[in-house]
């Protein structure tokens, strides 16, 4: 049977048709569809919403020791989460199968920097594939799980941003069983200590020149011949762009890239005259290659070694490298227009609170959610965002060289919080600081979609769980000033800020109103505009909502009223406590006179 | 070039239902027997955002993403989105517009302006363009989000394929719950498609 599929559902079918037993991750773009996939289509597999990548990691190698075939997913910035047991797990190899989906997004759609993990799967010593359409994400699970028990390794499966989310026809299979080896105590193997790493570390590498040899062997590293002067090397999604462009042309395409088959390039590149390696990111293939002496390949000074590639970028290298001629088309330039970031929903609990940030000139370290975007116009009330969990070590280190009259504060949300914030509080606590931590508590893991997580009761199975108490929890890390304050009501959560500033030691402030969307959309009665009483201050404009727009009715002075969409207000009622002459107002049904 | 495939682009902002649509069209092309690809970025765009869905037909279809200029339908779900995509037509290309005006926050703010006629600016850079009002129609059938399906119907003539293979795939695809009116907007689209006179 065919089907169209994401690369992330083939992922998740493909886990299916292998006979995983267990998959976990933390949600992450584009990563995401994958475990919610299995949940949904697979209930065969156990799958799980871990608090972070390290523990999805290590649930995974629980798994696979426990003999089970097992699949972790992350995005590329997640598995810098999930280093430190995977640089080990190296060693210590798999019981069952093990693979890593690392899901990487150059171009950065929805990131914070665009890593190249074919760098960590090389680091880290253990075998990469890298599928480039849907098709290739299912079979190469498959095969991924395979060389894993072969070999004994844990293997990296590494998607893009377009593999995980274009769509294209897959052929499905029916599972298989896998039959399960028990867990043997064989502590030379898995306790990594120096004396038994040691043995380890050279197995490893043993294991590499096997590795070395199979990718010299396997079908997934294939040479396409059309008897041309010119050979393309290349893999994942730019492949698909080659194939696009010149598809005649000779292609040595590598599914399989590490370690690398070396003897088979080297033969590639003797039998053409010139070698143009295509490839996203990083010149990953181009410095392995030029590294083992074959110093005539070229590559990245056509291609870049940022963002995402195209047909278009394609054509333009080829074109610049003197194999095509200038393709046609002006370089898009998406800034001709007004630019449509991201904004905050309509209703968003986050609005309230970066009003006030902003009202209050605090300086605030920010985090990874929803909530970042209170750094955009009109808010511009967040001024730090690294990486998920930074932002409560980076208020305390501010504070700590800043003096504590500066107020600093951090946000965070309440998944990141579970997922690297609560170490941080930790270390506020102990280190005396005087950060105040606003855990931004929309009680869903919004930024990916709406995923459950240790606070919201349910677990990605839906079953219903324990449910963290935030409160209890920070008074348990220790810290003597914790409140919890409605968003929405934009005096009291002014006045608890101010408090929790000027309080000196650590404080924590949990706001309580749920995400407007997820997991259920929330619509209140609307709120609408007297346009007889609006002065045209602008106001409730400063609170970047998107259902208030300039009406077309201008004040005496010429400044636009404002007006609200019926459809996409919520009736949160932020803006109607920041309107001083009082023109907004809840919406009276149609027909009545106001 | 392989130019034998046909490209549709589908552009429009977050919530518009750009996705379905495209979901609604690569099925169509499955049942129809082709090859089909689609992309499209998801993650932020939830967030009011552009969304673009880019859909790829034919025999055998390598890329999933368009080549830059050569799509042959640009179907725009808001105006001065269709503008923003419209250099992504190829020579023939044909425009299919919604006459829907989203107007982000940050065009508030004085640094930027939405454009007063993004429709009339199209049509001074081509004139093979179809703009529709498809928010009235899409209120008239008692359901704003249907733009995407009245919009889709209106395109479905310059794409091809039989009338009951669109039925049928929203059969199978839209929630049953709103089967019904999908089917009704699509029937409108059709109709609208052979009467300019009504868009
Ligand atoms: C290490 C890492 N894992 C995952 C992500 C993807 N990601 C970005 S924000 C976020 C969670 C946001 O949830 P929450 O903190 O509850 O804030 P909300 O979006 O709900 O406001 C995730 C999973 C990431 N950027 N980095």
């Amino acid at each position: 049977m065919k089907k169209l599929m994401s690369g992330n559902e083939a992922v998740a079918r493909g886990a299916f048709e292998a006979g995983v037993k267990l998959a976990a991750a933390y949600p992450g773009t584009p990563s995401t569809e994958i475990l919610e996939t299995i949940a949904a289509e697979y209930p065969s597999i156990y799958a799980e919403w871990s608090p972070n990548e390290k523990v999805a990691f290590e649930v995974g190698i629980g798994g696979s020791l426990g003999g089970g075939r097992t699949l972790v997913a992350m995005k590329h910035v997640g598995v810098n989460v999930a280093a430190d047991p995977l640089m080990t797990f190296a060693y210590t190899g798999v019981n069952g199968g093990f693979v890593l989906i690392s899901a990487d997004d150059p171009e950065m759609h929805s990131s914070q920097n665009e890593q190249d993990n074919r760098l960590f799967g090389k680091f880290a010593q253990i075998p990469i594939l890298e599928p480039s359409d849907s098709q290739e994400s299912k079979d190469m699970i498959k095969i991924g799980l395979d060389i894993s028990e072969t070999f004994d390794t844990p293997v990296m499966v590494r998607m893009t941003t377009r593999v995980s989310h274009s769509k294209g026809i897959v052929e499905l299979a029916d599972p298989i069983t896998h039959t399960q080896t028990k867990f043997d105590r064989n502590t030379f193997k898995y306790v990594m200590i120096p004396g038994h790493a040691k043995v380890r570390h050279s197995v490893m590498l043993e294991r590499l020149d096997k590795l070395a040899e199979y990718s010299e062997q396997t079908p997934l590293n294939r040479v396409e011949s059309y008897g041309t002067k010119l050979g393309i090397i290349t893999g994942g999604i730019s492949y698909q762009y080659v194939k696009e462009i010149l598809p005649q042309t000779d292609i040595l395409k590598l599914g399989f890239s590490f370690p690398m088959p070396l003897k088979k390039i080297a033969q590639f590149v003797q039998s053409h005259e010139r070698v143009i390696v295509v490839e996203e990111l990083e010149p990953y293939y181009e410095e392995i290659i030029r590294a083992a002496g074959m110093i005539s390949v070229e590559g990245k000074k056509y291609f870049g070694r940022k963002g995402e590639l195209s047909p278009y970028r394609v054509a333009q290298g080829l074109h610049e490298a003197g194999i095509i001629d200038k393709v046609a088309g002006a370089e898009y330039d998406p800034a001709q227009l007004f630019p449509r970031p991201p904004v905050l929903c309509p209703g968003c609990p986050h609005r309230g609170l970066f009003a006030i940030l902003k009202k209050l000139k605090l300086t605030v370290t920010g985090d990874i959610g929803c909530y970042t975007l209170g750094t955009l116009q009109p808010l511009e009330a967040l001024h730090s965002c690294i990486c998920m969990g930074s932002s409560i070590g980076a208020a305390i280190g501010l504070d700590k060289v800043n003096g504590s009259e500066q107020g600093v504060v951090a946000v965070l949300g309440d998944s990141t919080f579970l997922h690297s914030g609560m170490t941080g509080l930790l270390d506020a606590v102990y280190n005396r600081s005087n950060a105040t931590i606003i855990i931004a508590d929309n009680r869903i893991t919004a930024m990916t979609g709406g995923q459950q997580h240790p606070a919201t009761g349910y677990t990605l199975m839906g079953q219903k769980t324990k449910q963290v108490d935030f409160v209890a929890l920070c008074t348990a890390l220790g810290v003597d000033s914790v409140r919890t304050v409605d968003p929405f009501n934009y005096d009291e959560t002014m006045k608890v800020i101010k408090e929790e500033v000027e309080r000196p030691g650590p404080s924590v402030i949990i706001t309580t109103r749920p995400c407007v969307l997820m997991p259920k959309r929330i619509m209140d009665t609307p709120y609408e505009v007297l346009l007889d009483v609006c002065n045209g201050c602008s106001a409730c404009f400063r609170i970047g909502c998107p259902a208030i727009a300039p009406s077309k009715e201008l004040t005496e002075r010429g400044r636009p009223k404002a007006e609200i969409d019926p459809d996409s207000c919520t009736g949160c009622t932020l803006c109607a406590q920041l309107c001083q002459p009082e023109a907004i107002v809840l919406k009276q049904p149609a027909g009545k006179a106001k | 070039m392989d130019n034998t495939n046909k490209n549709i682009l589908i552009v429009g902002v977050g919530g518009q239902g750009v996705l379905l649509a495209s979901e609604l069209l690569s099925e169509v092309a499955i049942m129809s027997g082709l090859d089909v690809k689609k992309s499209e970025v998801h993650g932020m765009s939830q967030r009011g955002g552009v969304v673009s869905s880019h859909v790829r037909i034919g025999k055998k279809v390598y890329s999933p993403i368009i080549p830059y200029g050569q799509a042959d339908i640009l179907l725009s779900f808001e105006q001065a989105e269709g503008l923003r995509a419209l250099d992504w037509l190829g020579p023939d290309g044909q425009v299919v517009v919604s006459r829907t005006r989203l107007v982000p926050p940050i065009a508030n703010f004085g640094k930027f302006s939405y454009p007063d006629d993004p429709v009339a600016d199209i049509q001074k850079k081509t004139s093979r363009v179809i703009a529709v009002d498809a928010d009235r129609m899409a209120h008239e059938l008692g359901n704003p989000r249907l733009v995407n399906t009245i919009l889709l119907a209106v395109a479905s003539k310059h794409i091809g394929f039989a009338r009951d293979v669109w039925d049928e795939a929203i059969r199978k695809l839209v929630k049953p719950k709103f089967v019904d009116i999908n089917l009704k907007a699509f029937a409108r689209g059709c109709e609208l498609a052979e009467t300019p006179a009504k868009r």
